[in-house]
């Protein structure tokens, strides 16, 4: 078991003068389950690689425990990673299918034989090593998957994206196995995924790159309600929070057709730079029905209604901002509705942000700002 | 439901629609798919016969089945060694309106083996090297592109005769990425799967007695590895020359020729007292056999037959006296009254056997041991004819691989997952 740190972990590929990882400051906890996510070419592979020992480090430099491994060559590292895709060979029994790896390291039998059965007995999968892939159902089969990297007893487990060639039905009960089993292992995981959801169920932090460059490190809860940024902000989370950047006028940010006072403290964060504007967001469940009359509430026109049986979403336009130089990202603005009320389509209606639940970030640097 | 089926294509083929999209492809009928022996695969995959050409259709989640298949496309315009991209079928639903997985469409390689077909054959004992360096150049010209595969594997490999030797195509893209120059730890990553899965497949192989016995994995898999390396240092390595020994420059060009590669641009750089020279070839393009034989004939085929043919253009022309003609001549000549009256007199129903250039380097070797058997020159016609009765008529039809002449091969046992 071990801690994992990066001290300013820097990847410049060779003809890209553009960092893939930008002085990455990362400490994750011995037994931590820590996801590294965000878009395509953030510099999610890149940082699992660097970790790896299969990218060069241009600057900085990586620790495993007190270890200083930044020039340790990768079989020296004592980790596992878990490769996105893996086959499981029809004429080979389960228990070969799990031990191959050390076989080809050149393990005495007798060892793969003891590491491989402790593996099936935390996979409940004891009574199928004799048997041949086949007879096993496709859960049983990703089991033994993970059995191949268990049955390596690294310090450090690495997933890049492991689910990502599966089904969505396979997919989501994987996804649960995987947390419980690194639970019940208790081994430091580094997990990479571009799908916030499989982020937000699977991890115990969550860390959040964009162009290389780190965004944010917390708990699901806090990255959820504690935002560090907008682009946390609208990257965490589905359907995706409201965000849009409005002007500023007497202490009140106008919201289209109404106004809402702001905070002393949102005030005083404002520079110039912001140009009076401040950009606002607010998650879809936190809107609440309301009447012209409530203050702080806008006008919504709504275009659509989705109805998921227990949940109701509506879509709709905020009703007097100017798109063309503010308004919400993407148009649309998504409200959680009541299923047993939704509205209808065409119709207008009022909405306030709950109590305590607007998140304000700079318009200039996106940053958050004091509550 | 079928109206909100949405198909990408390169070549839009009106037939794509009268496919059952609308059933799961494991459920497709007999009549519509065509039973050739493929590789391991998690999802789902099925050849299909579609106006006169087969077609892979592999089951996979949109996302993933678009990426694959733009990736494709951009290594078709980099003419990678790789399967042609057709389609990509989305938006599928079951009668009922079940959603479905997105199908990604591509080219049936015609003449392709799988790995596994291929160990069914009473092969030559040198069979798993031949296959090992094909593998091993296939990622050598992947990588040479500045593709990261992510999963190299024998079932992610086709291979195709090539005279002598193999020549390997990729099938799935799946895991891949494109840039403009790998990093070393992309590459060493790269191969360090393509060992771990070369491995794992001929481990499986030897669990159901397919492997020759004296045949062991591991070093099998540490000799692609090796091979890899090989092919990849000679082709990128640094070399430093004196200056007075220039002609070492036109030495390592013709060494990369000799390895297949032509040299499309060499860095070259003296040191500041002018003795020595570095050199260090910067755009390397595999095929240079075969775009020799395409500038001089015409005729489009793989590397080691390329070879092949113009080996045998040379004995013509100093056979025929023409050793001061243009060469461009004698090629004309030698196509118009050497090869193609061969390959011509080969029934057209024998010739889905093997490719044409395959069957021509075939009677080749044919005459070569006539003639060493009965210690006599063997004209060619007389070769041809003794080829096709005694050789050609008794093998196995190729151009597509059917299921029933590899049925000793446990092909239904693939696990698919997903
Ligand atoms: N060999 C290379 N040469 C130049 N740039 C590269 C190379 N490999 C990766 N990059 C770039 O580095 C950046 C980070 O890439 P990386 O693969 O780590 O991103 P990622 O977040 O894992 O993306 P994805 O989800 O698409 O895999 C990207 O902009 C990518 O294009
Ligand atoms: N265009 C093609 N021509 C010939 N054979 C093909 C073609 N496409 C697929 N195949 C065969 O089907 C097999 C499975 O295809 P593919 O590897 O794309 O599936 P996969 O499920 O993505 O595999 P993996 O488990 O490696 O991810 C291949 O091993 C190959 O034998
Ligand atoms: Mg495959
Ligand atoms: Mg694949």
């Amino acid at each position: 078991m071990a801690t994992v740190t990066f001290e300013d972990a820097t990847r410049i590929y060779p003809g890209n003068p553009k960092p893939a990882v930008d002085h990455l400051n990362l400490h994750i906890e011995d037994g931590e389950f820590l996801v590294l996510v965000g878009p395509s070419g953030c510099g999610k592979s890149t940082s699992l690689r660097m970790l790896a020992g299969l990218e060069e480090v241009n600057d900085g430099r990586i620790l495993i425990g007190e270890r200083d491994v930044t020039d340790v060559q990768p079989k020296d590292r004592d980790i596992a990673m878990v490769f996105q895709n893996y086959a499981l060979y029809p004429h080979m029994t389960v228990a070969d299918n799990m031990g191959f790896a050390l076989k080809i390291a050149g393990m005495p039998k007798d060892q793969i034989r003891k590491r491989v059965e402790e593996a099936a007995k935390i996979l409940d999968l004891e009574e199928y090593l004799a048997r041949k892939p086949k007879a096993l159902s496709g859960g049983q089969r990703q089991r033994v998957a993970m059995g191949r990297a268990i049955v390596r007893q690294p310090r450090v487990f690495l997933m890049d994206e492991p689910l990502s060639n599966l089904d969505a039905k396979l997919r989501v009960s994987t996804r649960t196995q995987i947390a419980s089993l690194q639970r019940r292992l208790g081994v430091t995981t580094v997990y990479v995924t571009h799908d916030q959801t499989e982020a937000l169920t699977m991890g115990d932090r969550i860390a959040v790159l964009k162009d290389g460059l780190l965004q944010q490190v917390g708990s699901p809860l806090v990255l959820y309600d504690k935002p560090a940024n907008a682009f946390v902000a609208t990257f965490i989370g589905s359907p995706a929070m409201n965000i849009g950047t409005f002007p500023v006028k007497d202490g009140e940010v106008l919201l289209g057709e109404s106004k809402v006072p702001l905070s002393r403290a949102v005030l005083d964060a404002m520079t110039p730079e912001d140009e009076n504007k401040l950009t606002v967001g607010f998650r879809p469940e936190n809107l609440e029905a309301a009447t012209a009359q409530t203050p702080g509430s806008f006008p919504v026109e709504i275009d659509i209604v989705e109805e998921l049986g227990s949940d109701a979403y509506a879509y709709g336009t905020l009703k007097g901002s100017d798109p063309a130089t503010t308004g919400l990202q993407g148009g649309s603005l998504i409200a959680r509705v009541d299923p047993r009320a939704v509205p209808r389509k065409g119709e207008t209606v009022y909405f306030t942000v709950r109590e305590g639940e607007q998140h304000n970030f700079s318009a200039s640097t996106g940053d958050r700002l004091p509550d | 439901m079928v109206n909100a089926l949405n198909i990408s294509a390169v070549a839009p083929d009106p037939a794509l629609f009268d496919l059952p999209w609308d059933l799961p492809l494991e459920d497709w009928p007999q009549e519509v798919v065509a039973a050739l022996p493929r590789g391991i695969s998690r999802h789902v995959v099925r050849f299909v016969k579609l106006s006169g050409s087969v077609l892979a259709v592999k089951e996979i989640a949109d996302y993933a089945a678009k990426r694959e298949y733009d990736l494709l496309k951009e290594l078709a315009n980099l003419s990678a060694p790789s399967v042609a991209p057709i389609a990509v079928v989305s938006g599928r639903r079951t009668a009922k309106g079940q959603p479905l997985d997105s199908a990604l469409l591509t080219q049936h390689l015609r003449f392709s083996l799988p790995y596994r077909a291929l160990f069914s054959y009473r092969l030559r004992p040198d069979m798993a090297t031949r296959l090992l360096d094909a593998l091993a150049l296939l990622i050598v010209q992947m990588h040479l592109l500045g593709f990261y595969w992510g999963d190299v594997s024998l079932s992610n490999t086709l291979f195709r005769r090539d005279a002598t030797e193999f020549a390997a195509y990729m099938v799935d893209a799946e895991t891949g990425a494109l840039h403009t120059k790998l990093s070393d730890g992309q590459r060493e990553y790269d191969i360090e799967l393509a060992r771990t899965n070369v491995i794992g497949e001929l481990m499986d192989l030897e669990a159901g007695s397919m492997l020759e016995e004296d045949l062991d994995p591991v070093a099998v898999g540490d000799l692609l590895v090796e091979r890899y390396q090989q092919l990849w240092r000679a082709l990128t390595e640094e070399e430093t020359i004196s200056a007075d020994a220039r002609w070492r420059l036109q030495d390592r060009i013709n060494r990369l020729n000799g390895l297949g590669f032509d040299v499309a641009e060499m860095s070259m750089q003296t040191d500041p007292d002018g003795t020595t020279l570095h050199i260090r070839p910067q755009v390397v393009d595999a095929g240079h056999h075969s775009r020799r034989l395409f500038r001089l004939t015409g005729l489009d085929v793989q590397e080691n037959q390329a070879r092949r043919l113009l080996n045998d253009l040379d004995t013509y022309r100093v056979h025929s006296d023409q050793t001061d003609v243009d060469e461009s001549f004698v090629a004309h000549d030698w196509l118009t009254h050497v090869f193609e009256p061969a390959v011509r007199s080969v029934p057209r129903d024998l010739r889905g056997k093997l490719e044409l250039p395959q069957i021509y380097h075939e009677i080749l070797e044919h005459r070569w041991f006539m003639s060493q058997r009965e210690s006599r020159y063997v004209p060619l016609e007389e070769a041809v004819k003794s080829y096709i009765d005694t050789v050609l008529t008794h093998r196995r039809d190729e151009s597509e691989l059917i299921l029933a002449d590899t049925l000793q091969l446990p092909i239904q046992d693939d696990i698919q997952m997903g």
